[in-house]
């Protein structure tokens, strides 16, 4: 059966620098189990992705001090690890145009629309639930 | 992130330390694509990437966009030292072959 070990939930405002805050936050939740050199970079990655997503897409246009994002880490006993990445945001209108590589509603931004398809390519499985009041993205795992 | 820019005989070498995702992108965007438009000498941009240490599609998008820049320009672009992780990304998007790469870092 499937226990949970340790999980870790932080909140933060949707602000860029804490890009790297929640990275750094994985690579702390990681750092006494035994992942690889790239499982440990395809994570900070696939983390990096959905947060700058909430706060690029989700909170565009709004005071980011003033929006929280969630980033939710969890780790169960057969080795999975589950991590959460939600706001409330704008939602995403049409997630199968969004999960679309090279899709992108930001052109001067100057994004290349991999994000998504990097998260679910790093990824086992990658959910999302979107309405206008939030997105959840919820990515699985499993470490060697 | 930290960059230092040096010019020697029209290239155009960056060296990037750290880490490049979107809150870090802009400026170095900004900074390389200044000394790009105001220079007629360079004929080859080489980002030096052994020293960066993470890249997401922040990265990515710099890197498409100052292939478009230099392509444009005339300019020639050169990855030196992309790192395993910067691969797997090129790879993933289908721009591996489309990217002139030299070394690898170790
Ligand atoms: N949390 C979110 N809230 C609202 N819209 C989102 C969210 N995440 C993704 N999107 C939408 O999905 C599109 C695709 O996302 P994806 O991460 O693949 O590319 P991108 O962010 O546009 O570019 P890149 O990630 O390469 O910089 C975005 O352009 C945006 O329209
Ligand atoms: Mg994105």
């Amino acid at each position: 059966m499937r226990e949970i070990r340790n999980a870790a939930r932080v909140k933060f405002c949707a602000i860029s620098e804490n890009e790297a805050f929640a990275r750094v936050v994985t690579a702390g939740f990681l750092m006494k189990m035994n992942v690889t050199a790239e499982e440990l970079a395809d994570l900070k990655t696939m983390v990096s992705e959905a947060v700058t997503n909430a706060i690029v897409h989700g909170y565009r246009g709004r005071d980011g001090a003033k929006c929280i994002v969630t980033l939710e880490l969890k780790y169960y006993s057969d080795g999975l690890l589950q991590v959460t990445v939600a706001d409330r945001g704008c939602g995403i209108p049409d997630v199968e145009a969004a999960m679309t590589p090279f899709f992108t509603t930001d052109k001067e931004g100057e994004r290349s629309g991999m994000g998504l398809p990097i998260m679910q390519a790093f990824s086992d499985s990658l959910r999302i639930a979107t309405s206008p009041r939030g997105t959840r993205v919820v990515m699985k795992k499993k470490l060697s | 992130m930290k960059h230092h820019m040096e010019e020697e005989k029209g290239v155009l070498t960056v060296h990037i330390t750290g880490d490049v995702d979107h809150h870090s992108a802009a400026q170095l965007r900004q900074s390389i694509d200044a000394r790009l438009t105001e220079s007629d000498t360079v004929h080859t941009l080489r980002l030096a990437l052994g020293e960066t240490d993470f890249m997401d599609s922040s990265g990515l998008g710099l890197i498409l966009g100052r292939l478009r820049l230099a392509r444009e320009r005339g300019v020639r672009l050169v990855l030196a030292q992309p790192t395993p992780a910067i691969r797997k990304i090129l790879r993933l998007a289908g721009v591996e072959k489309d990217i002139e790469t030299e070394g690898e870092a170790v």
